[in-house]
């Protein structure tokens, strides 16, 4: 158990806290680019997802496409990307958007599909607009199955974005690949203790965030 | 007993005698043959040689079994051995009497604690350090090493011949390697250490290869570290900087020999070692990268352009 000890012992170091390579600044850095990853993703995934889910069309050209997408190995993409965009944050970020994007889609479109048929024929009943169902009625029921592709997302985004640090001076990944390489395990094991704290303190909020919004009934708006 | 079984047991017996005293002449340290052979014609002995399991390595080692062939040498190849710490030993004991080796990396086997990092420094405590029986022939010009490499552009912008020419370079340089370099001697610590100026570092966790490249033409990062001997070199039209303090251990390529070559087969070793140049050491490891010939082949090729009967 040295090893573990040696990584406590590293993580306990307020030395190795500072400065500009210090564990908190990666760790920002490493909030910092899952958070735009998420972002970018959910801006181009929820859309989609819910213009899919509730057309119900082109459902299957999605799901085959999200699969497909699925398959490609970050590591793979990241580094294509990087040989004709160059090192830095871009292609990983890149790269990390595109594993994020399938489970957002996923989550959209399925929790859109979701919503009872009798409320969205009811919806119509009384006069509501397709836009006034998409946003008072369906996104509202859809929300706990969103936040679901929402958290399956981030937790695969926050692991992987140790990538970052591949091409870029950026990250937790950064204590993964120089504890790896100068044998410095304590370190390594240091670092990845930290993607994993994050990774399950994320997962936590989101999942209370699911709970909440499956139990108490969202505000369905006016009529 | 008759005569005649008589004889013949004394015959067999001075055989059997005359065999055991041959087998201890073998098992002696001296070569009956060496002295003997005037080193005109090959003394008939195998020279074995040995190669590590590097395919720039392997070429080496082709050359100089190809050359002894046809000196009439009778050589046999005991190539891609892997690790020094499995053929070293191999070469110590007598298995092997000819390797294609690099001086820094070996000196440190025999020497772990040695200081010598400079071409000349490095050869000659090699010499000193190598056990008996084995002689350390003429290092070559060619190099196999770490170095700092910039663009070509970078380094006429600024006329850049050796690490030490950095310190004109006002701007904050950037290094990109992989991450272990950040907290190494020979990073930018020891840069700042050996020659004044301490660059900015990123990682690109690709040993030099592409990525680094790229990030070198993007001008995102000025300096990376690249073997020389590696065809990328020459091949991106990058610039190998000088080290004239030292950062980087030499690596010459240096041929380790037994007793058992004689002056003739030394001669031709050390007369490949002097056409061996640096860029020449390039050329044959591309066309193994880029064309994937076989070591046959291309030391057959680099033969026929270059002299190197004894």
């Amino acid at each position: 158990m040295t090893l573990v000890q040696g990584a406590l012992d590293w993580l306990g170091d307020p030395a190795n806290w500072r400065g500009l390579s210090g564990i908190q600044q990666r760790l920002v850095e490493h909030l910092a680019i899952t958070g735009a990853v998420i972002l970018v993703a959910a801006l181009i995934a929820l859309p989609l997802g819910i213009l899919v889910g509730h057309t119900r069309r082109g459902r299957g050209t999605v799901v085959a496409l999200t699969s497909g997408v699925r398959s490609i190995p970050t590591l793979g993409l990241l580094t294509i990307l990087a040989l004709n965009l160059g090192i830095g944050l871009t292609a990983p970020v890149l790269a990390l958007i595109v594993l994020a994007i399938p489970p957002l889609l996923a989550g959209a479109y399925a929790g859109i599909e979701s919503v009872s048929v009798d409320a969205v024929d009811a919806s119509r009943g009384i006069g509501m607009t397709e836009w006034q169902l998409v946003r008072a009625v369906e996104v509202p029921l859809a929300l706990p199955v969103i936040v679901g592709g929402l958290r399956s997302a981030t937790l695969q985004v926050v692991a992987t974005a140790t990538l970052a640090a591949y091409v870029a001076d950026a990250g937790l990944g950064r204590f993964l690949f120089s504890g790896l390489k100068q044998r410095q395990y304590s370190e390594m094991l240091g670092g990845a203790i930290l993607v994993a704290t994050l990774a399950l303190v994320l997962e936590t909020a989101l999942a209370l965030m699911q709970r909440v919004l499956t139990t108490v009934p969202p505000d369905t708006g006016r009529p | 007993m008759n005569p005649s079984l008589h004889r013949r047991l004394l015959q067999f017996g001075i055989a059997a005698l005359a065999s055991v005293a041959l087998v201890a002449c073998g098992s002696d340290d001296s070569d009956p043959l060496k002295d003997s052979s005037s080193s005109k014609t090959s003394s008939g002995e195998t020279i074995v040689i040995g190669s590590q399991d590097y395919y720039s390595s392997e070429i080496i080692a082709e050359i100089y079994a190809q050359a002894l062939e046809s000196a009439d040498y009778t050589v046999k190849r005991d190539f891609k051995i892997g690790q020094r710490e499995v053929y070293v030993p191999e070469i110590e004991n007598g298995s092997i009497d000819l390797f294609p080796e690099y001086s820094g990396p070996l000196l440190q086997y025999w020497e772990p604690k040695t200081e010598a990092r400079l071409s000349v420094d490095v050869f000659d405590a090699l010499v000193e350090a190598a056990p008996k029986g084995l002689n350390i022939l003429d290092q070559s010009d060619a190099t196999d090493q770490d170095s700092y490499v910039v663009t070509r552009e970078f380094a006429d912008e600024y006329d850049l011949e050796t690490l030490e020419d950095l310190a004109k370079v006002d701007d904050k340089l950037t290094i990109g390697a992989n991450s272990e370099l950040e907290g190494r001697p020979n990073g930018p610590k020891g840069l700042e250490k050996a020659y004044g100026f301490e660059p900015a570092f990123t990682p690109i966790e690709d040993s030099g290869g592409p990525l680094t490249v790229k990030a070198l033409k993007d001008g995102t990062i000025q300096m990376a570290i690249i073997y020389t001997a590696d065809p990328s070199i020459s091949k991106n039209d990058l610039v190998a900087l000088q080290d004239t303090k030292g950062l980087f251990l030499a690596s010459h390529v240096v041929p380790v020999a037994s007793d058992k070559l004689d002056d003739d087969a030394v001669a031709i070793i050390n007369k490949i070692s002097a056409e061996l140049t640096p860029e020449g050491l390039v050329a044959l490891n591309a066309e193994s990268v880029d064309k994937q010939s076989p070591a046959k082949d291309i030391a057959k090729g680099w033969l026929a352009d270059h002299d190197v009967t004894a």
